[in-house]
């Protein structure tokens, strides 16, 4: 026994990544909980529109991020559909006030609505405001889960399928296979992503189908602003399952990296815990995350029908990540499509044949690449 | 096959400077029309993989490269093939088209069938179909894969995989064939098949480079070169590598003297002595090129030994 536990711990020392993530996960588990794992909001942003707008006090834990006093009902629902300034929670003042929530907020709408409880208990009779809960009345989980899912699988299938299928090339040997045939680095790029992409799209549109179906989610927007939206989220979690892969040496490598960058998506980017209530010094995290745009595209396309106006910044900042990331999974892929590396290509050369070079055989009739 | 080979010669043979008391041998510089390597170094870090190693492959024969473990046979066909840049020398390889290449690893996915593996291969060599299927009927059959062609890869034998590689490698007809010990592994029928799918090859008018580690396969081979730690030890045709052998070689029956110890060893039962000055009392034996390569890493060995004022541990009797 004695022996085996001594060879278990010098091939644990030698693979230092498993021993870091030994190390580091349950840091990073504790951490990402502690401040992540929060349900309590503890502030309901709100625009207040009609006539006493300037003058409405609205105590905590209602802050109020608008004001229009020449706005009505119509402007207060576009604030809330289009997520302005992140508003879950409109006031219309009049002769009797009209509260809008947002139950595509559901924590937020929630507190919200036993804040408005409370407070309605202290006024008049008949002096209540009338309380409309839009995008989800019945104030259902299944309504804000399916769309974040729909996430979760594509970054499932993007980062952590795509990673296996690279590093898989690389671990059975015929990676090198590949880098002597005369395909090009794009091509191999492209056809090692494709399936995947094409497989993320058919499990996007089974889990939506199920969704609607079985759960009664509504798709109320643009079926192709949604498809935008997943993807430019593809283009971003296949690159990153490409660039996990270019640095893991094999398969259990990748699942490990793609666990890493898997985990903090699912409990940063606002799919379990309502952004606001994630504590301020780990929520940028969650503004670097690409769930967090998709999630604020598929729900803002599903549940309140948002046009595209209202949701180019999350598009433009998946596009933005998706070139990046691409371009550095790009690189890194002809990084080992290339004549592998033993700083040969500043010293050797390979020699242009003659009789090829005057065939003309291809753009690369020396066979460097 | 397209675009033959290049009709300059220049490129030297013959042995490196580091082999010791080892004379040149081979030495039939650059003729017209051949593959290869000129002075090519490799690096790998602080180690030096290759160092200077000129070889040449010609269309229509066999060339082979045999060494010890770690004698760089792997790095010089992975530069050949062009998975691998060198450091610093040449490669003269046709286009990519032109190579068909396969690696220590058999280059063959064992999640595909053989048809699979294959019809993957012509695509990507962009083979017309009609072409593709003849020649993959045409290999499957010589190779006695026909039987297996709908079984997947990762559940052929060894010696099969091993054809599949190599057949895969034939596929395209290229002009310049690189494979990296085919033969490792596989029994001794599949191996025959093999060498009868590499003679063919290279009677079709393919340049092929094997390497091996089994010497009597590299007698088979026109061209030989013989590595050691990186360096060139010998190149030519075996016959050239036998006839170039320094000194004598005695057979005994009974073991060697002290003297004779750090010289000898043993060789299917028997005791082989090398006598690097040629003049031992007996009858000198008629090596081969196995002999042949033993002494010249023998001697090398013993050339660094003595350099290293460490003859009393020069390699011991009977190690190899």
């Amino acid at each position: 026994m004695w022996a085996m536990i001594v060879k278990e711990f010098r091939q644990l020392r030698r693979d230092r990544r498993t021993l870091a993530m030994m190390i580091v996960l349950p840091v990073l588990l504790l951490v990402v909980f502690g401040y992540a794992a929060s349900f309590d909001v503890k502030s309901i942003p709100t625009v207040v529109a009609g006539r006493q707008a300037q003058q409405l006090p609205l105590p905590a834990p209602f802050h109020v991020v608008a004001r229009a006093p020449g706005e009505g009902v119509a402007w207060a629902q576009d604030q809330l559909r289009d997520n302005r300034n992140g508003a879950a929670l409109a006031v219309v003042t009049g002769a009797r006030a009209v509260v809008l929530v947002d139950g595509s907020q559901l924590f937020t709408a929630r507190d919200a609505l036993t804040a408005l409880a409370a407070r309605s208990k202290q006024l008049p009779a008949g002096q209540a405001p009338v309380v409309r809960i839009l995008y989800n009345p019945q104030l259902k989980t299944s309504y804000i889960m399916i769309p974040g899912l729909a996430g979760v699988v594509l970054a499932f299938i993007g980062i952590i399928i795509t990673s296996l299928g690279v590093v898989r090339e690389r671990q059975t040997g015929t990676l090198e296979q590949l880098a002597v045939m005369p395909l090009q680095p794009r091509d191999v790029f492209l056809g090692k992503i494709v399936p995947y992409f094409a497989v993320a799209c058919v499990d996007l549109a089974i889990v939506l189908a199920v969704g609607v179906a079985l759960f009664g989610v509504p798709f109320r927007g643009s079926y192709a602003v949604f498809g935008l939206g997943a993807l430019l989220f593809l283009f971003v979690t296949l690159g990153l399952g490409v660039l996990i892969s270019s640095v893991s040496e094999n398969q259990g490598q990748a699942i490990q990296l793609s666990f890493m960058f898997t985990l903090p998506q699912v409990l940063l980017s606002g799919l379990i815990f309502p952004l606001t209530s994630i504590a301020a010094g780990v929520r940028w995290i969650s503004y670097i995350l690409p769930l967090t745009y998709f999630n604020e595209i598929s729900r803002g396309v599903m549940l309140r029908a948002e046009p595209i106006g209202g949701l180019w910044q999350p598009l433009l900042f998946l596009a933005l990540l998706g070139l990046i990331v691409m371009s550095l999974a790009m690189l890194r892929f002809r990084g080992f499509l290339s004549p592998a590396g033993t700083g040969g290509r500043r010293g050797g050369r390979t020699a242009a044949a003659p009789a090829v070079a005057a065939a003309g055989a291809g753009p690369d009739p020396a066979g460097t690449r | 096959m397209t675009g033959g080979p290049p009709v300059d010669g220049g490129g030297t043979v013959g042995s490196g400077g580091a082999a010791g008391d080892w004379p040149p041998v081979g030495g039939a510089a650059g003729g017209p029309g051949w593959w290869g390597t000129e002075r090519v170094s490799v690096r790998y870090g602080r180690r030096l993989a290759l160092d200077q190693v000129t070889f040449q492959a010609r269309p229509g024969q066999v060339s082979a490269v045999v060494g010890g473990d770690g004698a760089g046979r792997s790095t010089l066909l992975r530069c050949l093939g062009g998975a691998l840049a060198p450091s610093s020398g040449t490669v003269r390889r046709p286009p990519r088209r032109d190579v068909g290449y396969l690696p220590a690893s058999s280059g063959i996915y064992p999640d595909l069938t053989v048809a699979e593996n294959l019809a993957f291969r012509a695509a990507a060599y962009q083979l017309p179909a009609a072409v593709a299927a003849e020649r993959s009927a045409a290999f499957l059959a010589r190779a006695g894969l026909t039987a297996a062609r709908d079984r997947l890869a990762g559940r052929l034998s060894g010696g099969m995989r091993q054809k599949l590689g190599v057949i895969a490698a034939m596929l395209t007809s290229p002009a310049l064939l690189v494979l990296d010990e085919p033969t490792t592994g596989v029994d001794p029928v599949s191996r025959a098949d093999l060498w009868s799918l590499i003679a063919r090859a290279a009677a079709d008018g393919a340049a092929v480079v094997v390497a091996t580690s089994y010497l009597d396969e590299a007698e088979r081979a026109a061209h030989v070169l013989v590595l050691d730690a990186g360096s060139q030890l010998a190149v030519g045709t075996p016959d050239q590598i036998v006839a170039a052998m320094p000194g004598q070689l005695r057979v005994s029956d009974t073991p060697p003297s002290d003297a004779d110890r750090p010289y000898a060893w043993r060789r299917a039962g028997r005791w082989r002595i090398w006598d690097p000055g040629g003049a031992a009392v007996g009858p000198p034996a008629q090596p081969d090129l196995q002999d042949a390569v033993t002494v010249g890493i023998l001697g090398r060995e013993l050339a660094a030994a003595r350099a290293g004022g460490l003859a009393g541990t020069a390699p011991r009797a009977g190690e190899r």
